[in-house]
């Protein structure tokens, strides 16, 4: 059998000449230097195993230094479940707490909304400055941008650990943190609404004569209010998520009240919370879902 | 001219309408809100000989004191080594290889980075495994609209509760830790990947799928023949963004969950009020921040992914 091969390769040799490409497929493609098919898909296969070993390898180091455990996080859900299903109902003893909870969750929704609506109005002026179509010049626009990079990238429990120096534990304390959290955001957000949606008709405008107040208040603010609103609507949302954790470092609003219940081992009080937080993010969620399909 | 001859320029539509109601009573709120921040021991101005509490403090000395300490921990970083808990592992690692620096505290302030990038990478690994099996259930393309909406909701709801609290829930039984939160955090992960994941999905051209489903090829095949290699690029890249954020979650849970990393370190100095050491480790977590941010920019703008 193996003969037979070796001869027919020798025939085939002979007839075609070292020269001229073999009367085959793969032939074929390399006289017109392409790649094989059956090359490509071993290239991708060789990739796919090396991206994948990497992986692993990242994985394994990932796991000895963090000293996680597979097996205790996989045997952590079934815990975890039994502690929500016998906590969830409210009882006699938790619904007492209900008045406190909620009055908590409206102070960290009221402190989301300000520090959102806050952050926007500074963040907008910022913008301006750091927008392509709107900036007084690239050098003042690279600095609004090492501003936001700046806020945005300094941890906020940082934040919310050098204001308790001075400010203390308390609901304005919070209320900082947050918001140059949101300021930082807010600034890069702003910047790429403007670029996006603006340049065109800002560039309309001052082909008209229009001056730099003109342009503002005539084409970028009518084309980029609805995505303001869309991104300040966001921000809200995602600061009620993390007005829990800064409430837990700062002692105030519904982040102090988990933090509390917790920690004195009252999961009823506990599970309330998170039910509460549950309900109204769920709520604001709907409401700025309603109002983004409204406006976008 | 009178006025009625002109032209009206700006019609009240429906959606402008809803701008401006969102945005007045959002700044309605913002304005009773200001009445009502408490800040308990820190006042508007200064009550001299009216005090209430040896500690109470005009909001301009509390903003000055801020900004002293900002000026400490910006313009005199410092690590102070009694902090860092030499970790037996990477000083067997050091003696090995010979890295004398590892054994000095930047050292030790370092492998505390790399220990809250170990625990980012896999918290996205997990989230990013389970997001790639609900996200292709979740893309309208691939599966029933009841399957889709299903897991959107369940997205909704996991999304709903902060990350610090899926970290502490699981700590009740897995006890504060690594365990506690990687698990927690992997619920935002993969809740924010399975949406990222089936957008890409639902972005792959239909006609290929229709031809593949012609030609009698499966749901798998379909999958592995055309989807994942056509939204490759979009998958990682929102994987890489995810990551990104992962890391400030991790530092976070350090230092509010117990996590360890970097951020209990952050929340040790806060506690021993060494705001030199703040810097020292702020200044890091923002190099290791912005190189992140950068990669990521660059990857957004090459495959225009918007969020």
């Amino acid at each position: 059998m193996e003969d037979l091969l070796v001869v027919e390769r020798a025939i085939r040799r002979k007839s075609t000449g070292p020269t001229a490409a073999p009367p085959t497929v793969r032939g074929a493609y390399k006289a017109r230097s392409l790649r094989a098919p059956d090359d490509l898909f071993r290239r991708h296969r060789t990739r796919f195993t090396l991206v994948l070993l990497v992986l692993l390898g990242l994985t394994a180091l990932a796991t000895v230094i963090t000293q996680f455990d597979f097996l205790a996080s996989l045997a952590s859900f079934p815990k975890a479940v039994r502690w929500l299903a016998a906590n969830v109902v409210p009882t006699q003893k938790s619904l007492v707490l209900l008045p406190n909870i909620l009055t908590k969750l409206l102070q960290t929704v009221q402190v989301s909304i300000m520090a959102t609506v806050i952050a926007a109005a500074l963040a907008f002026l910022l913008a301006l400055g750091g927008a392509v179509p709107t900036r007084p010049s690239p050098l003042f626009s690279g600095v609004v941008r090492l501003i936001a990079s700046f806020f945005r990238n300094i941890p906020v429990v940082a934040w919310a650990i050098i204001l308790i120096f001075s400010f203390g534990q308390s609901m304005l304390t919070g209320f900082i943190a947050i918001f140059i959290e949101t300021f930082g955001f807010l600034i890069r957000s702003f910047i790429e609404a403007i670029d996006e949606t603006s340049s065109a008709s800002v560039e309309a405008l001052r082909a008209t004569g229009a001056n730099y107040f003109q342009t503002i208040f005539q084409a970028v603010v009518p084309s980029v209010k609805p995505m303001i609103l869309s991104w300040m609507l966001f921000m809200v949302e995602s600061n009620i998520r993390s007005a829990t954790l800064v409430g837990m470092l700062t002692g105030s609003g519904i982040g102090f009240a988990f933090d509390l219940y917790y920690k004195n081992f009252n999961y009823s009080g506990a599970a309330l919370v998170i039910v509460c937080i549950i309900v109204v993010v769920l709520l604001i969620e709907t409401v700025s879902n309603a109002i983004r399909r409204v406006i976008l | 001219m009178s006025t009625s001859d002109r032209i009206p320029l700006r019609k009240m539509t429906r959606a402008s309408l809803t701008i401006n109601i969102t945005l007045a009573v959002m700044a309605l709120c913002t304005v009773v809100g200001l009445f009502f921040l408490d800040g308990r021991d820190v006042h508007l101005f200064a009550r001299p000989g009216q005090a209430a509490s040896p500690r109470e403090t005009s909001l301009f000395a509390a903003s000055a004191a801020t900004l002293r300490d900002l000026g400490t921990m910006f313009f005199s970083p410092k690590a102070n080594a009694a902090h860092f808990s030499s970790d037996p592992l990477m000083e067997r690692v050091a003696s090995r290889f010979g890295l004398g620096f590892l054994n000095s505290t930047f050292g030790q302030v370092l492998y505390a980075v790399v220990i809250t990038l170990g625990l980012g990478f896999l918290t996205t690994l997990i989230g990013a495994i389970i997001a790639l099996a609900l996200g292709l259930l979740a893309s309208r393309n691939l599966s029933s609209p009841r399957v889709s909406s299903v897991i959107k909701a369940f997205v909704a709801f996991i999304r709903a509760v902060p990350t610090v609290l899926w970290v502490l829930i699981f700590a009740i039984g897995a006890g504060l830790g690594s365990v506690a939160a990687i698990v927690g955090m992997s619920f935002h992960s993969a809740g924010y990947l399975i949406k990222a994941y089936s957008e890409s999905f639902e972005e792959v051209d239909a006609g290929v799928i229709e031809a593949l489903e012609a030609s009698g090829a499966n749901w798998l095949q379909i999958v592995f023949q055309a989807v994942l290699p056509s939204s490759m690029g979009y998958v990682l890249s929102w994987t890489f963004v995810r990551f990104e954020i992962n890391f400030t979650t991790a530092v976070a849970m350090g230092a509010a969950a117990g996590a360890g990393g970097i951020g209990y370190n952050l929340f040790m100095a806060g506690y021993y009020l060494n705001i030199h050491e703040i810097g020292y480790i702020t200044y890091l977590i923002l190099g290791v921040a912005i190189l992140m941010e950068v990669a990521a920019t660059r990857l957004k703008k090459r495959y225009r992914l918007q969020g």
